[in-house]
């Protein structure tokens, strides 16, 4: 729609979301709102609206502005889904800890200093050889941001929300997972306020390895039970 | 019946792939990283709680036909409006029109890690004993509700088991309504997936819903 709209840029900005973040930094530069192809027609609009409604809040007293920016950062940079890949490897490398994670992951998590918005009620969820667990929100999009962050846009889709519940193999192959028909699959649909962590499988042959090295294989996927935690080795 | 959630999907045949998404692909468009700080800002002015706002998500006529920071500004704007904060002509006129409402608190930009960490809890003190134990058969309410409520229409009049006892939690379907919270026992409450789904459920699939008290009644044993 506008002629600074070019392919290039946005196949930069589909790679790395920091260019979209740097975008919204430069308000007077409206040639880098671009979309994804089939959202392409909201670009303008959109962006119109979010900035008089910035702007009629910020009039009227309701918000700081200064604090939105640090709200965005806080969810740019800050609280992702590498937050519960050191709580996974913890569980991977001290029994203990796994221990206190099943019996209260709540406090568990706080311990390694992740708490607060969307992640006030824990629970943690292993998986085995004998059950897979799987995490949905039927209902909206409920999500432990403190350990993984915002929610992925298919966690929010329609057809994850839809068949998760229903066919959660079926979802599992979107994914390219497939599980042997022994191993169960326990969906939890996070309809209140308590949010779900899966703690995947440790990888075999990675019993001498670094905590640090272990919450590397652990993908956010994995903790939301539509992917495995890599194995060692295998490409990022 | 008056309330329409156009939210509650599971189960139900909805066409389309399931995309996956890199971890580093944040925001899919410049505005949307505003669109959710403006949300999470005017949430922490305390005009609404949660459940209002998903209450007012759920129900947007055209729910279905916009994508999700969308949905969150549709609300954002119903909400306020509600209230005469913002009206549409100054979201259409960039500017302010009307005097402002006041607010109960601003979220300053020094207070957002703290807020943030801290968060809105929704256990509160037992005041009275759970009614149900882990082990215990329950069967969910049958009856759809005319108000915003969080059983899905696929975990209705079905029978299933208590597998965890969560504490006394805010209710979410009075909360939403503004009528207070209501604490009541939440439980996590584990299906057989061919009690839901029939016979051609995937043999060995559970699914659990965490549902209030309220939702659930005895099965004789």
């Amino acid at each position: 729609m506008k002629s600074e709209d070019s392919p290039m840029e946005s196949s930069i900005c589909d790679r790395a979301a920091s260019m979209c973040h740097m975008a919204h930094e430069h308000h007077d530069h409206d040639g880098h709102d671009h979309e994804h192809g089939d959202e392409h027609s909201d670009i303008g609009p959109m962006d119109l609206r979010v900035r008089a409604l910035e702007t009629v809040l910020t009039q009227k007293g309701y918000i700081d502005p200064v604090a939105l920016d640090v709200l965005i950062d806080t969810y740019q940079t800050r609280i992702g889904p590498r937050n519960g890949a050191r709580v996974v490897a913890r569980a991977w490398v001290d029994a203990d800890f796994a221990d206190w994670l099943a019996r209260d992951a709540t406090a568990a998590i706080a311990s390694l200093g992740f708490t607060g918005r969307q992640g006030e009620h824990m629970a943690a969820v292993f998986n085995d050889a004998d059950q897979h667990h799987m995490v949905v929100c039927t209902l909206c999009s409920c999500y432990p941001w403190p350990v993984l962050g915002l929610p992925p846009t298919w966690y929010k889709s329609a057809p994850y929300r839809s068949r998760a519940v229903r066919d959660p193999r079926g979802v599992l192959a979107e994914f390219g997972v497939q599980l042997p028909a022994s191993t169960a699959i326990r969906v939890w649909d996070s309809t209140a306020e308590l949010r779900y962590l899966v703690i995947p499988r440790r990888p075999e042959g990675t019993e001498d390895w670094s905590e640090e090295a272990l919450a590397e294989l652990v993908t956010r996927d994995s903790m939301i039970g539509t992917g495995l935690a890599r194995q060692p080795g295998a490409a990022r | 019946m008056s309330y329409t959630s156009h939210a509650d999907l599971g189960g139900t045949s909805v066409p389309g792939a399931i995309v996956p998404e890199a971890e580093s692909e944040r925001f899919h468009a410049a505005w949307e990283p505003r669109a959710l700080a403006l949300t999470l800002a005017m949430g922490g002015t305390g005009s609404w709680n949660i459940d209002a706002s998903r209450s007012a998500r759920e129900t947007l006529p055209d729910y279905a036909q916009l994508s999700y920071y969308q949905i969150w500004l549709a609300a954002m704007e119903k909400l306020m409006a509600e209230r005469g904060q913002v009206l549409p002509d100054e979201i259409e006129a960039g500017r302010m029109l009307h005097a402002p409402v006041a607010v109960k608190r601003v979220l300053r930009a020094a207070d957002v890690p703290q807020t943030l960490a801290k968060g809105s809890p929704t256990e509160r003190t037992a005041t009275e004993p759970a009614r149900f134990a882990v082990g215990q058969q329950v069967r969910t309410r049958a009856a759809q509700v005319d108000h915003h409520t969080r059983l899905p229409g696929y975990a209705r009049g079905k029978v299933g088991r208590i597998e965890r006892v969560n504490g006394m939690h805010v209710f979410a379907d009075t909360n939403a309504q503004l009528l207070g919270e209501a604490p009541q026992w939440l439980y996590t409450v584990c299906f057989d997936g061919q009690a839901l789904w029939g016979q051609d459920a995937d043999p060995g699939l559970t699914v659990s819903v965490d549902a209030w008290e309220s939702y659930l009644e005895a099965v004789p044993q």
